[in-house]
Parts: C-alpha cells; sequence; structure tokens
C-alpha cells in the first residue's frame, strides 16, 4: 500500500489549473485513481464536467496521454487504444508496459456509454473504467441520470407541487456491470482514499476489464457548500446510501466504513443526516412527502440486506 | 499474379490481408458481412497480424477505429446504409481529429421502409464529414482503391480519413474476374504506418480531442478545408504510383467516348460500367453521347468535372440517392462546378435506382433520348413508377 509520503513523491498526472469548480470531488477522485500505478498511463475522458474543464484548446491538465471523443463512446475508444497496444507489442514496435483507464459521469456510464462499456468489458480490453458519479447530468445543468436518486430534485425533474423530484430509485450499475463477469468491481468513495487507491491498484492490475463506480459529490448539482464534499462523500457512506465494497472473482467483499457498520464495530447513520445536508432533497423534509422518505428508507435496507447476502454466499 | 474470381467484398477482404492492418473493428451488416467474416478467417488462420475487434455496434466501431488510429495503428473497418448512419457522430471526430481511418462502405439505402439493397443514400448522407469518398465500379476498383486509400488518407498532406465505397449487390456480392497484386507489391505500395504523436508514445503525452471555443474551432476547420484540397493531388500522385505497379490507370474522373459527344452523362459506382454499354450501343446507331464516371466525390473535382462537361449540348447527372426537397446532391456539386466556371452546357438531374430499383441498359438509353428530344426535364425520377 502506498504511504501518503510516497503519494507526495509521484508524478503529477493531472495538474492544478483545470476549470473544474471550488469543490468539485471529479479531480480528486481522478487524482486518487491516477495515484494508484506507477505504470504508463493513457487516458480517456467520456464528454462531460471532467472533459470540458481539463482540456480548453490549446491548455490541457494532462500530462498524460489523453483522448476524448464523444459522450457514449469512452469505453469503445479506450477499446481502440487498447487493441492498439495488444497489437503493436506483439509486433514488437512496443515495449513499455501501459496502463489504461477510462473516467465518464455517470450519465455517460449509467446511461448513454452504457452499451459501449458492456460491449468493452464483454470483449474482455484490459482497461480500467472509472464512473465519476455525481448523479446526475451536471455539464449541462444539473438534469437527471439513471444514476440520481430517488426524490432528488433536478431541473429535468424539479420538486413541484404534485411531483417531488425523482419518482425511480437509480439502477445498480456496479451489480449490472458485476453480471458480466469480469475481474474485479467495486463502489468507493474519495473521503476513504486508501481504501479507493487500494481499488485503483487491483483494477489497474485486474487481468482484464476493471470498474470503479465512485461516488463524486457535486456542490453546485446536490446544492451544499463545496467546502464539504468530502464529508458528503463520507455521509454517503456512513447512511448507507453508498456501499463501499468490491467484487472480485466473482467474491463479493464489503470494505472501509461499510464493513464496519456490517460488523457492528460502528453505526449507521440515520438517512435524515443525507437527505437535510443537501439542498436537492430539502423538499421531501415537508410532512406531505413522508411517504417518499419511507420510500427511500425502505429501498435503502432493502439494498443493504441484499449487499449482506452477496458477501455471504 | 494470376487472375482470380471473387465479389467486391472478397475483394476488400483480401487486400486487407496484403495490407494487414494494426487494428480491424467489424460489426455485421448487409450488403458488407462478408469483409468482415472473411478477414476474420485470416485471423483465425494467423495469416495476418492484426487485431480484430468485434464491436457491438457500428458507434463503437467507429470510436475504436478513433482509438486505435490515435493510439498509433494503422486502422481499418467496413460498414453499410444504417451502420454508417450509426456512426454519423464519430465520422466528424475522426475526421477532425485528422486520422487516416480506412473504411470500405457497402453502399445501400438508408431506412426507412427497410431496404438491403444499393444505392447511395447512405454515403451521400455522410457527404459533409470531412471524409473522402472514392467509388469503384468494378470489383477490380473495389481492390484497387482499397489499397490506395490508405496511402491517400496517410498521406502526410492529407491525414483524413477515407471511404471506400462499393456498390451493394452489384459490386459487394458479383463474382467478377479481377487481378490482385502480389502480397509483397501490395506491402511496399502501402509502406509502413507512420503516426503523429500517438497516445502510446508515453513520454511524449498529448491531448486528443479536447475541448475547442470559438477563438480556435473555425480554424481547425478550415485546416481541414486545406488537407482536403490537397487531397486532390494526392489522389491523382497515388493512383500514377499505382498505375505503375499495376498496370491500372485511374484518374479523379473517367470519360468514356467523350472526345466528341454532344451529350454526355455523369455517373458513379457500378452505373457508369452499365453506361460504356449504352454508349456502345447509342454510338452503334449514330449518336453523338458519351459517359463521364466520377471517382471521386470527395474532395469534389470541380474544376475537372467543369472542364469535361464545358461545351455540351446536354448534361445528365445521375444520383442514386435523393436530397429530399432538393434533388441529388451529385447534381448539385455538378451545377456548381459548371456554374463557377461559367460553363453553360444545360445540366438535368436523373434520380434513379433507389433501394436497389434495378436499372439496365434499356432504362439508361431513355437518359440521352430526353436529351436529344428535348423533353428532360430539370429534375428526372427513372423507372419510378406512377
Amino acid at each position: 500500500m502506498i504511504t501518503i509520503k510516497e503519494m507526495a513523491e509521484m508524478p503529477v498526472r493531472l495538474t492544478e489549473g483545470h476549470r473544474l469548480c471550488a469543490g468539485c470531488a471529479e479531480p480528486i477522485v481522478a487524482k486518487q485513481v491516477l495515484l494508484a500505478t506507477d505504470k504508463p498511463v493513457v487516458v480517456a475522458n467520456a464528454t462531460g464536467c471532467f472533459e470540458v474543464s481539463t482540456s480548453g484548446f490549446p491548455q490541457s491538465a494532462w500530462e498524460v496521454p489523453w483522448i476524448h471523443t464523444a459522450f457514449a463512446t469512452t469505453a469503445a475508444t479506450i477499446s481502440g487504444v487498447e487493441s492498439a497496444y495488444v497489437s503493436l507489442k506483439r509486433k514488437g514496435k512496443i515495449s513499455e508496459d501501459i496502463r489504461f483507464v477510462a473516467f465518464g459521469g455517470d450519465g455517460a456510464t449509467y446511461d448513454i456509454g452504457l452499451q459501449a462499456l458492456s460491449g468493452a468489458i464483454e470483449r474482455g480490453h484490459r482497461f480500467m473504467y472509472v464512473c465519476l458519479n455525481n448523479e446526475a447530468y451536471m455539464n449541462t445543468g444539473i438534469q437527471r441520470s439513471g444514476a440520481t436518486q430517488r426524490g432528488a430534485s433536478t431541473t429535468t425533474c424539479p420538486s413541484g407541487t404534485c411531483i417531488p423530484g425523482k419518482k425511480e430509485i437509480p439502477k445498480d450499475l456496479t451489480k449490472i456491470i458485476a453480471a458480466h463477469k469480469l475481474p474485479y468491481a467495486a463502489q468507493a468513495s474519495p473521503h476513504n482514499w486508501k481504501d479507493l487507491i487500494a481499488k485503483a491498484a487491483k483494477g489497474f492490475e485486474a487481468n482484464g476489464p476493471s470498474f470503479l463506480n465512485i461516488i463524486t459529490p457535486c456542490p453546485r448539482g446536490w446544492r451544499y457548500d463545496g467546502a464539504n464534499t468530502i464529508e458528503m462523500a463520507k455521509l454517503a457512506v456512513e447512511t448507507g446510501m453508498w456501499p463501499l465494497y468490491e467484487y472480485e472473482n466473482g467474491k463479493w467483499t464489503l470494505t472501509g466504513e461499510t464493513k464496519r457498520i456490517a460488523e457492528g464495530k460502528m453505526e449507521r447513520r440515520p438517512l435524515a443526516d443525507w437527505l437535510k445536508a443537501q439542498g436537492r432533497f430539502k423538499h421531501l423534509l415537508a410532512p406531505e412527502w413522508k411517504d417518499v422518505v419511507d420510500d427511500i428508507q425502505n429501498n435503502l435496507d432493502a439494498s443493504w440486506d441484499e449487499l449482506l447476502r452477496l458477501t455471504k454466499l | 499474379m494470376k487472375r482470380l474470381a471473387m465479389n467486391g467484398d472478397q475483394a476488400v477482404a483480401l487486400s486487407w490481408k496484403q495490407i494487414d492492418p494494426d487494428v480491424v473493428s467489424s460489426y455485421p451488416i448487409t450488403p458488407q458481412t462478408i469483409i468482415v467474416e472473411t478477414f476474420a478467417e485470416y485471423v483465425a488462420n494467423g495469416e495476418v497480424g492484426t487485431e480484430y475487434i468485434c464491436s457491438e455496434s457500428e458507434h463503437s466501431s467507429m470510436s475504436m477505429c478513433i482509438g486505435a488510429s490515435a493510439a498509433g495503428a494503422r486502422s481499418a473497418t467496413a460498414t453499410a446504409s444504417a451502420g454508417l448512419a450509426y456512426m454519423w457522430e464519430m465520422l466528424y471526430i475522426a475526421a477532425s481529429m485528422r486520422l487516416p481511418v480506412v473504411m470500405t462502405v457497402a453502399n445501400r439505402a438508408l431506412s426507412g421502409p427497410i431496404n438491403i439493397h444499393c444505392d447511395h443514400s447512405d454515403a451521400m448522407g455522410a457527404r459533409d464529414s470531412g471524409w473522402i469518398q472514392i467509388y469503384a465500379e468494378n470489383v477490380q476498383e473495389a481492390y484497387d482503391n482499397s489499397i490506395m486509400s490508405f496511402r491517400i488518407a496517410e498521406d502526410m498532406g492529407v491525414r483524413l480519413p477515407v471511404m471506400n465505397c462499393l456498390d451493394g449487390f452489384i459490386v459487394t456480392h458479383a463474382i467478377e474476374s479481377m487481378e490482385p497484386l502480389d502480397d509483397d507489391a501490395v506491402k511496399k505500395f502501402v509502406g509502413d504506418f507512420k503516426p503523429i504523436h500517438p497516445l502510446l508514445d508515453v513520454k511524449s503525452p498529448h491531448s486528443f480531442g479536447p475541448f475547442d471555443m470559438p477563438e480556435y474551432y473555425f480554424e481547425h476547420k478550415y485546416a481541414q478545408q486545406k488537407a482536403m484540397e490537397n487531397a486532390l493531388d494526392v489522389v491523382r500522385k497515388v493512383s500514377d504510383e499505382y498505375a505503375q505497379i499495376s498496370g491500372r490507370k485511374y484518374d479523379l474522373l473517367e470519360c468514356y467516348r467523350c472526345e466528341d459527344a454532344e451529350y454526355v452523362a455523369l455517373s458513379i459506382g457500378s452505373t457508369a460500367g452499365t453506361m460504356k454499354q449504352v454508349v456502345d450501343d447509342l454510338r452503334a446507331e449514330g449518336h453523338k453521347v458519351g459517359s463521364i464516371k466520377l471517382r471521386l466525390f470527395r474532395p469534389f473535382p470541380f474544376q475537372d468535372v467543369a472542364k469535361v462537361l464545358d461545351g455540351r449540348k446536354g448534361v445528365a447527372v445521375l444520383d442514386r440517392a435523393l436530397s429530399f426537397g432538393a434533388a441529388g446532391p451529385l447534381f448539385a456539386d455538378v451545377c456548381s462546378a459548371m456554374f463557377g466556371n461559367s460553363s453553360s452546357s444545360p445540366a438535368f438531374n436523373y434520380i434513379y435506382g433507389l433501394g436497389g430499383r434495378d436499372v439496365g441498359v434499356e432504362d439508361l438509353k431513355k437518359v440521352y433520348f430526353d436529351m436529344e428530344d428535348g423533353t428532360a426535364k430539370a429534375v428526372n425520377y427513372l423507372g419510378v413508377k406512377l
């Protein structure tokens, strides 16, 4: 496991000076991921905040080879890059041992790029896909995605007098990915950097595709003070809304705070702490939407129980 | 090398085998599928060193070609019709990144209604995507153009993707006698792939596909246009070099019995072959007619087209595609070429063969008869049943 001192001495791969918002978790997550390997990396990036804010021509915040093609195509693009690598290495034209990583937001991953991601994983390319999951289309102005939580108010599922924000629960993408029976998939959070980096290291070294779904708080979209980003990520895990776990060669394992909660070593914090902390949920605190909160609680409990069952199999 | 009997798809696959691209991405679609099936057999039998990827869609297939090409690999794919339409977003990105991807397009009608047969609506729909488009008349040309496509795309003055177009079923599936080159001759002609700032050169990191704001976007588009203009001479140069090793001479367009022709018809693809028979038949009856085959549609050789059409009593432009609410896309460019070069030959558009409607020698004679007797309209629908 890499130490903080060793991390500080690692070459910078994503420099300062990018245009992401103050308090955005994306560069924090990306830097943690990129610290998890000392091998050269090539990065593919989906259209979105992270792409727009790190690449404005003629500047670039990237100190490693980087490619962006389109919104839906990140997994396919990195598939092509990795295939070129396999081909050129076989032909003796490349000698380095290179790692490949793709970053996409939840819109690019849960929604528009899911087919390309599924195809890339099924084909078995050796790359790691990292979902910077901030639970909505933030780059276009906070629209709902398949990752948006039940009850969250977004600009395309606003909380109104008749409808209290998003009506549907998010899809459980990490499990959908695990259903591909790939070597490694995990959920992580930037507040627990040791856990995140350990998972990214496993993903980089997996003998095939790997997938990290990382909760990536967005102060603009979630409506909280940008100084609290890491606290928000921690809250997601401690309330059980974002459990930390990994799927490794068919085995499910809880990690971090999630593991400690499951073992009875710490209390799972109440759902209300999560809802009260963010403006996107504030309408749910009104008494008329108690049934929505109850529904979120029921879904949370059911998902939690299902995860515990999986880890005991 | 001795002559072989094969269809157009097999001929393209053979050219790929001889070129041995670093990466080929494939997705099945009629009438292209024989290409990727034949190539898969070469892969399965160890006859190529290519990394062959079976994608889950054409959108991903083109994205993989882009990723592979940017990474530093010579990359190719093939598609048709809806597959090309599905790639549409990525076609522009391949061209704007100046990646020399080569794609064979087995021209097929677009849905709907769904139809699997030949017309040019697919490639014409991708007209403005920044790809060079070359059209083949027959199996031999499909093979020859496929080889030349790599050289044209990879020329340092061009660096643009190329579509090698052949008519669905008519060329893709018809078995013809053709003469391939020796493997060594093809390898030597195509040469080594020379990537520019490849992603896999990790010691020299470069960013591909950055966000481009109004301060620079226009200049990047202008640079693409200049590269397209450069391609005119590069296609000529590559075709000349190819003639030296193959004995087969190609130009941007080909005139058939046009010297003293009063009436000429311009077409692309396999119809240009049928037109030779039409011209021969009519010449035997004393009609002064000729045929022009346009080989290169993008970049459009405005000067060459205007020059051969000038001074005619009538010019017919045969379009196997239709821009609804306007007319044929080829006709628009031909008129633009003539007008821009002060040519006043009367021009008529013939829309024909949509969705694979068969167009034979007798049908095509009507084009010349209409012009001769003054019944040709501005836009005509050849063979439509009304």
